[in-house]
């Protein structure tokens, strides 16, 4: 199982080292238009550090495998049904996600989670999370050619929106939810996408 | 499930002595018996068979068909004496009556892979009786001497003067004449059906889903009952709020039934979110602190001392071992395991004043059946009971205490309308009655030769006999049979051998699981036998030839699947083979499994099996059943634990109690040893070997050596 | 709230709590028993049925979801694949105990619907949500195979 209090920490460390720069930014940005939040805003780099984790946890990281079966459980094990990804991520051979998994979460817990079209990404844009550091991450999320030719404003939209991705704070009995708050989640997003998708190497 | 060695080689004495099965086969049922007032429409000459005017065979079976083929291959062996029109025939579940008894135990049963050494010469006899009486009727009708008339798919015929007359025309004159008591039966060189592959009966009902499982009955005003069991061993409810249950629309009933609290609804659903409502406190009971890592570290140090319960003593192991060579010790642990048979535990109850009926897919009908009059209070003669099908039993569904029968009496009493209790998976997996845990420590010592001179072992587990009806067949000078079966009648040639028993006392409750003691045995042995191969650098497969002189079944089988293997020859890169032979339900099984590294990991690929069990009934079941247990064996092998924590089980459906599935069974070939031997076991002895055959191949692989199961993790790291 | 679909062709219209799964409606309520419950958590398959023609595990798929859906069990699976599965199913004796076998040639119409002739590989796909304690998979895959023949016509 990938442990839910490193996440936190690893995620605290970054708010704490990022924390000046997102109270300059977050002053910066007070006298435009946009409401006034309470979360401070952060940098594009201290934003994706918030993304990352979240895309690394096992809600997430499951329908993003590097291979072509997505994984299960909180310790990410692979799908124990053989289950693979298809012509167009919803499974093949008779075996479809919604085969089994419904469009919404069951009342037991070892049901199979649900939310609408459950399904992985398309083969011909896998979306690999599954081992891929900050800043590859963040290069291939920004990148149209590999992040199915998405604006910055499309993948805030999928990020911010989809149901798939809100199913991560609310994954059913049995299942630990994204480790980092939703709210945190959201404004980082916002800050990250404000921030023109700024990746980790875009300094060096 | 088993009945001891000793009794399944009184069967085949009794066999031999050709008188045992006939006593059974030419009384008519008692419940028939009852019946036969009123007109017959049929000719029934013994409690096995009826033959009806439109010619149809109806064989009576009185065994359970939980997938053994057993339906199939009695009816075979009747037929074959009846010489009737296979087409035309077939089976029906007996009632339960004494007629039906095994012919070993004395009561209504299937176990221990002894239905076909049991009963297939009763089934003969009950054919050949019915088949004389037709002939009779038939020469009487023609005036002609019966001698003078043969029979032939389904027909009487008199060759001299071109005549034949179906089975169906003579019913009537048939049901008049004496049934003879004893004919001559068939030289097994003129059978027509027995031994050819043969297709089974139950097929199309069962793939076009006609067959009636237990869980397919209904009655009219059934309601769907189940209970909340307590978390732990012992426990009972303490006290229960029943209010959110009741509030749950469809929900009718709650009240404490002594194993836990029973809800009563109008359905399954109703009654599961019914149950799930509930609100229990429970008195834990004792049991409450059962662990089965502390349960491993005490089998492990008791098995450090030799029992003085000696179940085998051959010369003297200990002053062997003092003076060998080399000396080797091993410990090996094995873990409680749930039958998790497909159709999970239930039983249909329709409780009168003064009668009771059930349906139930049993694998214990006389007991079953006693357990339900005694529960209801009502004289056995007025409680009926139907076999179904069984959707799997594996040992389960033969329970001498009838755990879920008596419950689900106990829900009809408190209902007043017929009722169908069910387990869900979750109460099967915690539900006990497993197969023990197991923990065996072998010593071995070689002589300067490197020649085997001693071997003992100590067994440390679980008797699930004592206690129980069978308690005087099978445990004998405080040795249950089933703990030392495969340990004790060890077939290798050692001048010094001790195999000892330490009976334990826990509360985790037990039961026979597929194959019994050689389910822990088999792994044991032919593993450290493979171990000790390794150590002396002798091929595992010269060392069991030279160990097995005088074993001539045993090298029967064990050549052949070696041969069928290519033992001896180099397999592909990266594969290793591995091989095991044993003997159980007097049967014999040898397999080569054959594994290799896929992605880093070791992977089950192929398996030679050769199989001895003496004259095949239905070679195609044999397959069959020997394809089945390697994958069950397999199952076990890979991934059944059940475990204990706090007292409670750890497991509960199939994500954390994990089956085999169709992407990891390997190819599976079976080599048929043809023998004259009488019939013996099939749906048992084919597990045993599948263990050690693949654990021996991955030690081959990879050099490393598994002593535990279920194989973890790194275990299957290549 | 009424739920209206139907089951092998007929109008089935089901009232009461929407979060009932179908398997019950199919083996309570209709009598529709070749269907089967094994464990109520989509890990054995042996209650899988066909929902607009697709595999589904009818226990842990609630009523409400099937507002305006065709079903289809065993009963009345039908058609050159039912067919062909069930001949070849037969020829075979694949069922030994036969609890999970519906289940199973349910999958194995769904999986060759989408795929005429599969590999074994991709039956190791489309069945592996199967489950058989008897351990039937050697003859699944080769039934599997043999209707594929059979439809493909060049069974013997």
């Amino acid at each position: 199982m990938i442990p839910a209090p490193k996440i936190l920490v690893r995620v605290t460390a970054a708010l704490l080292v990022l924390g000046v720069t997102a109270f300059v930014a977050a002053c910066a940005s007070s006298s435009g238009d946009a409401p006034a939040r309470d979360t401070p805003r952060l940098s594009a780099s201290a934003a994706w550090d918030v993304i990352y984790d979240v895309l690394q946890s096992p809600r997430c990281l499951n329908c993003h495998p590097a291979g072509d079966t997505p994984l299960v459980g909180d310790e990410s094990l692979p799908h124990p049904q053989n289950v693979r990804r298809g012509p167009n991520g919803s499974g093949v051979f008779g075996m479809r996600c919604d085969t089994c998994h419904q469009d919404r979460n069951l009342s037991d817990a070892h049901l199979p989670p649900g939310a609408p079209n459950w399904h992985l990404p398309h083969p011909a844009l896998p979306l690999i999370f599954e081992g891929r550091d900050k800043s590859a991450l963040c290069e291939q999320l920004r990148d149209p050619a590999r992040n199915g030719r998405k604006s910055p404003a499309q993948l805030a939209e999928h990020m911010l929106h989809d149901p798939l991705v809100l199913w991560g704070w609310d994954p059913g009995p049995g299942r630990a939810a994204v480790p980092i708050p939703r709210e945190v989640f959201d404004a980082a997003v916002e800050d990250w996408v404000a921030g023109d998708c700024g990746c980790p190497d875009d300094d060096g | 499930m088993t009945s001891p060695t000793f009794s399944r080689r009184e069967l085949l004495r009794l066999g031999a002595a050709a008188g045992g099965g006939l006593l059974v086969a030419l009384q008519l049922p008692v419940s028939a018996r009852a019946l036969m007032g009123a007109p017959v429409d049929a000719f029934v000459p013994n409690a096995f068979v009826r033959v009806a005017r439109d010619g149809a065979v109806t064989v009576i079976v009185n065994k359970a068909e939980m997938g053994q083929g057993v339906l199939t291959s009695l009816c075979m062996q009747l037929a074959e004496e009846l010489d009737a029109d296979w087409s035309r025939v077939h089976g029906e579940f007996a009632p339960v009556d004494p007629v039906y008894a095994h012919p070993g135990y004395g009561i209504q049963m299937t176990g221990g892979s002894t239905s076909t050494l049991g009963m297939g010469e009763p089934m003969r006899r009950a054919g050949a009786a019915a088949r004389a009486v037709l002939v009779d009727a038939a020469a009487m009708r023609w005036g002609v001497p019966a001698s003078e008339c043969s029979t032939a798919v389904g027909r009487v015929l008199h060759a001299a003067s071109g005549r034949a007359l179906d089975y169906g025309e003579l019913v009537d004159d048939a049901a008049t004449l004496p049934v003879p008591a004893d004919v001559p039966l068939k030289d097994p060189a003129r059978f027509t059906l027995v031994g050819k592959p043969t297709h089974r009966l139950d097929t199309p009902d069962k793939v076009a889903g006609r067959a009636v499982f237990g869980l397919d009955v209904d009655l009219p005003g059934m309601r769907v009952a189940l209970v909340a069991h307590p978390p732990t061993f012992g426990g009972r409810a303490k006290s229960f709020d029943a209010g959110a249950a009741l509030a749950i629309p469809g929900v009718e009933r709650v009240f404490d039934v002594g194993s836990g609290v029973a809800v009563v609804a109008d359905g399954f659903w109703a009654a599961k979110r019914g149950r799930d409502a509930l609100v229990i406190e429970w008195d834990e009971g004792p049991n409450a602190s059962l662990s089965s890592d502390e349960l491993a570290a005490r089998y492990l140090e008791l098995a450090r001392t030799p029992s003085d319960l000696v179940a085998r003593r051959d010369g003297d192991a200990e002053a062997a071992l003092a003076s060998a060579h080399d000396t080797y010790t091993v410990e090996y642990e094995l873990p409680y395991l749930a039958h998790a048979p497909m159709e999970p535990l239930n039983c249909v109850v329709d409780l009168r004043a003064d009668a009771m009926e059930l349906w139930i897919g049993t694998q214990f009908q006389t007991l079953d059946h006693a357990a339900a009059a005694a529960t209801a209070g009502l004289p056995p003669d007025e409680v009926r009971l139907h076999s179904t099908f069984l959707g799997g039993g594996f040992g389960r569904r033969a329970n001498p205490v009838s755990d879920y029968v008596v419950e689900a009496v106990k829900v009809a009493k408190g209902t007043g309308a017929p009722i169908k209790l069910m387990w869900t998976r979750e109460d099967d997996t915690r539900g006990g009655y497993y197969r023990p845990m197991w923990t065996s420590r072998l010593r071995a010592g070689l002589d300067a030769d490197g020649a085997l001179v001693a071997w003992a072992h100590t067994i440390v587990g679980q008797s699930f006999i004592k206690g129980t009806p069978f308690e005087g067949f099978i445990i004998h000078d405080g040795i249950d049979g089933t703990s030392v079966e495969g340990a004790e009648d060890l077939p290798y040639a050692i001048p010094n051998v001790r195999v000892d028993l330490h009976t334990t006392d826990v509360a985790v409750p037990t039961l026979w699981w597929r194959s019994v003691g050689h389910s822990h045995t088999a792994f044991v042995v032919e593993s450290f036998l493979d171990e000790l191969a390794h150590a002396s650098h002798r091929d595992p497969l010269a060392l069991r030839r030279e160990l097995l002189v005088g074993h001539d079944r045993h090298l029967g089988v064990l050549e052949r699947a070696a041969q069928e293997a290519g033992w001896g020859t180099p397999p592909q890169p990266g594969h290793a083979r591995g091989l095991a032979v044993h003997f159980s339900f007097e049967s014999y099984v040898a397999m080569v499994f054959e594994v290799a590294a896929v992605d880093g990991r070791v992977r089950p690929v192929k398996v030679d099996v050769a199989v001895d069990c003496g004259r095949m009934v239905n070679p195609d079941t044999i397959r069959a059943q020997l394809e089945g247990a390697v994958g069950f064996g397999l199952t076990a092998t890979l991934y059944s634990a059940i475990t204990l924590k706090d007292g409670r089980v750890e497991q509960g459906n199939f994500h954390d109690y994990k089956l085999l599935r169709v992407h990891e069974m390997p190819e599976v070939r079976v080599h048929l040893v043809a023998s004259d031997a009488p019939s013996t076991g099939i749906g048992e002895p084919g597990v045993p070997p599948v263990a050690p055959a693949f654990c021996n191949a991955l030690f081959a692989l990879t050099g490393r050596r598994v002593r535990r199961l279920p194989l973890r993790d790194e275990d299957l790291r290549a | 709230m009424t739920i209206h679909f139907t089951v092998n062709g007929r109008a089935v219209s089901v009232d009461g709590d929407p979060s009932r799964p179908l398997l019950w409606v199919l083996r309570e309520t209709l009598q529709l028993t070749g269907t089967k419950f094994g464990c109520g958590a989509a890990q054995c398959g042996a209650c899988t049925v066909h929902v607009d023609g697709r595999a589904r595990r009818s226990c842990v798929l609630p009523v409400l979801s099937l507002e305006g859906t065709a079903v289809t069990t065993i009963e009345g699976l039908a058609g050159e694949v039912g067919d062909a599965l069930v001949r070849a199913w037969t020829e075979l004796d694949v069922p030994q105990c036969g609890w999970c076998q519906t289940g199973q040639i349910m999958s194995a119409a769904a999986l060759l619907s989408e795929r005429r002739e599969p590999s074994d590989a991709e039956i190791d796909v489309g069945m592996s949500g199967n489950a058989c304690r008897c351990a039937t998979y050697v003859r699944i895959r080769k039934a599997i195979h043999r209707a594929s023949a059979l439809l493909k016509g060049g069974a013997r």
